[in-house]
């Protein structure tokens, strides 16, 4: 029961970020709600592997974190540096 | 023993939740992005780890266990990393901080009336 109460919780959280994603004045403010809405679907996945009794849920919840991690650095290095891979021709590999 | 367990696991599990929906809230409420990502901030670590704290108590063997660990490691070692990522490409991309001399409109995102 508590189980679906700590989900219900963390439902609640993904709306409210949700909610900042689509107000956020700027990108900024849409990239770290799309942060906190990825962890809380961690969370969300490694409650719900309890309350089924599913322990498999937390191998999808961890990979999960990891890739809503490199999602967003690279979201932040393509907004910062406008650019992802290299411009031909441009000074080569000077970002790295 | 187990009921100290269990009744450990539900506050943790409870309190978690609250910390979530409270981020959420300041999520919302903060006027500007970096206040907003101390808000974020307080999801990620408090409520995240008071979640799997909580699951952690409830877990049946020990490979479950394992991976709550692995979870809670990974989560605290990255949240961090990112929130300085995006303050630092917020900042480069000329969005400054909110500072209480300022008018609130004078700050890269206006406040909500």
């Amino acid at each position: 029961m508590m189980f679906a109460a700590a989900m219900v919780a963390v439902a609640i959280t993904m709306s409210l970020a949700l909610a900042r994603a689509l107000l956020g004045p700027s990108v900024y403010d849409r990239i770290l709600a799309l942060n906190v809405f990825g962890t809380k679907t961690v969370l969300f996945i490694a409650v719900a592997g309890f309350l089924f009794g599913r322990p498999e849920f937390l191998d999808i919840g961890l990979v999960y974190a990891l890739i809503n991690f490199i999602g967003t650095v690279a979201v932040l290095k393509l907004m910062h540096y406008g650019e992802l891979g290299w411009i031909d021709g441009a000074g080569e590999h000077d970002d790295l | 023993m187990t009921l100290f367990a269990d009744a450990l696991s539900w506050m943790l599990l409870l309190g978690g939740g609250m910390f979530c929906v409270i981020s959420g809230i300041g999520l919302l409420r903060m006027p500007d992005l970096f206040t907003r990502s101390h808000a974020a901030g307080v999801t990620d670590t408090v409520g995240a780890s008071m979640i799997l704290f909580g699951l952690l108590l409830q877990a049946p063997d020990w490979t479950v266990a394992v991976r709550l660990v692995l979870i809670i490691g990974f989560l605290i070692l990255t949240s961090p990393t990112a929130s300085h990522a995006l303050a630092q490409a917020a900042l480069g991309d000329g969005y400054k901080p909110l500072l209480g001399s300022m008018k609130p409109t004078a700050g890269a995102t206006k406040a909500r009336s």
